[in-house]
């Protein structure tokens, strides 16, 4: 018999759950010492599969084996006891604790005997630092979580999965909130790694990062695997094709909506605080898609809260249609017809336990009001029906929870809320994070289409060629100064990148001044 | 292959069944204590029993829908059961009869009933409106503002009570007038319908229309289901969480008005913990103390628990005592099966 070569394997796993089956005979098998990406859309069952395996849901039928054995996972203390960890997608750390105690958090190295026995906080610290320098991470074990950026608790969360001695690392969506240079070092860790024999299963959206890092990929659909190949011999249309199961031949819709006559203008846009934003000036036209870049901690998002008064201001003046306004609330942004999709859409935007309907109405309530302050229930029905047919929602009904809502569907609805508010002026950051690809093109198509009606798009994005793909003109930040403002047509990510690093690159001051 | 299906399918339905018990958990907690009880005591089944249970649950009605209110907007309101002293005491002191030898005011002239009633009401609407303006301008936790607002009109109340001649003696000698309004029915025997249990149907009626049917109701559930999101909407929360204090407060005033006419009576303890009943009942019929979720139906049926539980164990002879130890189980018990609605699946 032939040894077996692999390290993990989940045999026909199935999983049902009312209505859907998630998971149809999935199997998925892993060598050691080698990256195993897992691609698919939204709801294709990638994270179902992988919270099976850490023992977070209980499969249907099927088997997991680890090196040769079969195991048995039911809570994620089994999985981590059989060498198994997993970064979720949102970290939850102890964020007033210090990095040491999030490490060994449930494990802490004691001292003492019997009743008298004590966090041994001596070796906590050198053990941590042991790890640290193994991996070559640059954090100080005694810093609270809280000071921490997003990609140092990542690098925590990693830390942590190593100390467990695992075997197999599980990372959902690793790079959704990092930088460029983050990535990379993040990639370094993954090859270190790699070196030692753990198996990586990386769960990304972002195809760039899938072919450069992983050896294999597995690809799902509609909860089954459609089958895996090594990285090497994938292109991104076909992954992209795989996945969605038609062939994609563009990313994006065509456009042809046309920059008019200015209709928004900020000047001198300035944050109270000194790490924040300072003298963004810009204009805006009739009909345009206007994007702004940057890397992460640019203040791309502080300056658009700020454009909708969700922020407080030093100084700075805005003008709509050449006319002085004012705007120190939602309230009064929603009353210059300006609306606002935000980038964390589950924090900020929807509400969970309400509907479709409810949640789509919510900010055009008042247009249905009657002299009793009754709301006119048929209108609001046909009006929120008409619009999530506009934009294809796909729901049950307006009567679904929105939390039982796919993310694409989810954003599609937060559109259709600030469509009926009959807005001059959308503000979107980052409207396709955490969204499927089939979802992405429509909502590309949803923008595109309301540019080219003349309404004024500001659109913040991560993602070089959505920005590239979408935008009329591109304004790139660095560390809160806009840095420059480029025509989309014949735009490169080179020269966004030089201009979103500028100021990193030469402390002290700009190069290419404003 | 076949065996596996099978085992599919009962597993599909036995999931449906589980779906039905946690959708309707309340309403069949409800129907097994009745049964329960009625087991016991075939005689609990009647007319007169269910008149008189919904006759004590009328104030406790409108006093939880008070709470569902503030309850929703993930929000708490301690200040309930002082707000119901503050009223009863408050009405009651300006309706008794003339001839009544220790009257509050020895010299006040007979007022119209509306008078008072109104009165009270806006006493209640008064503390409302200070706990909504000091949770929404001064960004005080409910919890920590009503705990405030609690002691306060505690105080108010009893210096009240406290005033010469009355001098912290009950207040008694109601006008009949008023007590009608907490005892009298339409009808005669039996099958009278209390006038109590019609304002309470009516005071329901009209929050369901809130709830459901008004730009206020729709606010009130997107600042309970996601506070960010509402801001981000261009809900002025601020200004809707002063009204619907306010509105809690008037529903408190409303049913302290009605407990002093029920008993005929009033002392500044009136009320005290109906804060926590009316908590505990709004929980048991579904409310979501982590806001955005409850509805009038399921408040409704938390209040008849407690008030099938308070008559239908003194019916069948079951000792106080032990009726508190059974009406905290039901608590935890109905909650526990509730949540099950909302946590996430496995």
């Amino acid at each position: 018999m032939m040894e077996n070569a692999f390290l993990l394997e989940m045999n026909n796993v199935s999983k049902q759950f009312p209505g859907v089956k998630a998971l149809d005979n999935v199997t998925l098998k892993v060598q050691a010492g080698t990256v195993h990406a897992l691609m698919g859309e939204n709801g294709a069952g990638k994270s179902t599969l992988m919270k099976c395996l850490f023992g977070i849901y209980e499969p249907d039928s099927g088997e997991i084996v680890l090196d040769g054995k079969k195991v048995e996972i039911h809570k994620s203390r089994d999985a981590l006891n059989n060498g198994i960890s997993m970064i979720h997608q949102e970290l939850h750390p102890v964020p007033q604790r210090s990095v040491m105690e999030n490490l060994w958090l449930g494990r802490f190295p004691m001292k003492g005997l019997g009743p008298l026995c004590f966090i041994d906080e001596k070796k906590m610290y050198q053990d941590t630092e042991r790890l640290f320098q193994e991996l070559e991470i640059d954090l100080k074990p005694t810093t609270k979580v809280a000071s921490l950026s997003v990609s140092k608790v990542q690098t925590m969360e990693i830390a942590k999965a190593v100390s467990y001695n695992a075997k197999i690392i599980v990372m959902d969506e690793p790079t959704s909130s990092l930088t460029g240079n983050e990535v990379e070092q993040l990639f370094k860790i993954i090859r270190d790694l790699k070196k030692r024999g753990v198996a990586i299963i990386y769960i990304s959206h972002k195809m760039e990062e899938i072919l450069e890092i992983s050896d294999e990929v597995t690809i799902m659909r509609d909860g089954k695997v459609v089958g895996n190949w090594p990285a090497v011999e994938l292109t991104t249309d076909m992954i992209i094709s795989k996945m969605v199961g038609r062939d994609l031949t563009q990313r994006f819709p065509e456009r042809n909506n046309v920059p008019r006559e200015v209709v928004f203008r900020v000047e001198n846009l300035t944050s109270p605080y000194p790490k924040s934003f300072k003298n963004i000036t810009f204009e805006l036209k009739k009909g345009e898609i206007l994007g702004i870049g940057g890397l992460v901690g640019s203040q791309r998002t502080e300056i658009i809260e700020a454009l909708f008064g969700l922020r407080s201001m030093a100084e700075g003046k805005f003008f709509i249609n050449g006319q002085e306004i004012r705007i120190k609330s939602p309230i009064d942004a929603k009353k210059q017809k300006i609306a606002l999709l935000t980038e964390e859409r589950r924090v900020t935007g929807i509400f969970p336990s309400l509907s479709v309907l409810e949640n789509t109405a919510m900010a055009k309530l008042a247009r249905y009001e009657n002299k009793l302050f009754l709301l006119d229930e048929k209108k609001r029905r046909e009006d929120v029906q008409g619009s999530i047919e506009k934009l294809r929602v796909k729901t049950p009904s307006i009567k679904t929870l929105m939390k039982n809502l796919s993310g694409g569907n989810q954003q599609k609805v937060l559109f259709a809320r600030w469509l009926l508010t009959e807005p001059e002026i959308l503000l979107l950051d980052e409207p396709t994070r955490g969204i499927d690809v089939g979802a992405k093109y429509e909502i590309y198509t949803i923008i595109a289409g309301l540019a080219k009606q003349g309404k004024s798009i500001i659109m913040i994005s991560s993602e070089m060629p959505e920005l590239l793909g979408m935008s009329d003109r591109v304004m790139v930040m660095c560390e809160g100064r806009l840095t420059g403002i480029i025509n989309g047509k014949g735009a490169t990510e080179e020269e966004i990148m030089r201009l979103a690093t500028q100021r990193i690159s030469k402390q002290g001051g700009l190069v290419n001044g404003i | 292959m076949e065996f596996e299906a099978k085992k599919i399918q009962s597993r599909v339905e036995n999931k449906r069944i589980q779906e039905f018990f946690s959708q309707n958990a309340i309403y069949i907690v409800l129907a097994v204590l009745i049964a329960t009880i009625a087991a016991y005591d075939p005689r609990f089944i009647s007319v007169t029993t269910i008149r008189d249970i919904l006759l004590q649950s009328s104030t406790r009605a409108i006093i939880a829908l008070g709470a569902a209110f503030v309850l929703i907007t993930a929000g708490v309101d301690l200040s309930t059961g002082r707000v119901v002293g503050l009223t009863a005491v408050l009405s009651a002191s300006m309706l008794q009869v003339a001839d009544y030898s220790r009257r509050f005011y020895p010299h006040l002239p007979q007022l119209p009933l509306w008078v008072p009633i109104v009165l009270a009401i806006l006493a209640g609407l008064a503390v409302g409106i200070v706990n909504g303006f000091i949770i929404s301008k001064f960004s005080v936790p409910p919890f920590i503002a009503t705990l405030g607002t609690m002691v306060i009109v505690y105080g108010v109340n009893s210096i009240y009570f406290d005033l010469p001649p009355n001098d912290s003696q009950p207040i008694g000698g109601l006008r009949p007038d008023f007590t009608n309004l907490g005892s009298g029915a339409i009808g005669d025997g039996p099958w009278s319908i209390p006038y109590i249990v019609i304002i309470a149907i009516i005071i329901s009626f009209i929050v369901w229309v809130i709830f459901n049917k008004t730009r206020l109701g729709k606010n009130m559930y997107a600042i309970g289901g996601n506070v960010k999101a509402a801001i981000v909407s261009g809900i002025n929360v601020g200004r809707n969480l002063l009204v619907i204090y306010a509105i809690a407060g008037a529903l408190y005033g409303l049913g302290g008005v009605l407990e002093a006419a029920r008993t005929g009576g009033a002392t500044n303890n009136y009320g005290n913990m109906y804060e926590l009943d009316a908590i505990a009942a709004c929980v048991v019929g579904g409310v979501s103390t982590y806001g955005g979720i409850g509805t009038v139906p399921g408040v409704i049926a938390g209040v008849l628990i407690f008030g099938v539980i308070n008559y239908g164990l003194t019916f069948i002879g079951v000792n106080p005592y032990w009726q508190l130890i059974i009406k905290g189980l039901i608590i935890v018990v109905a909650v526990a099966f509730d949540i099950r609605k909302y946590l996430d699946k496995k």
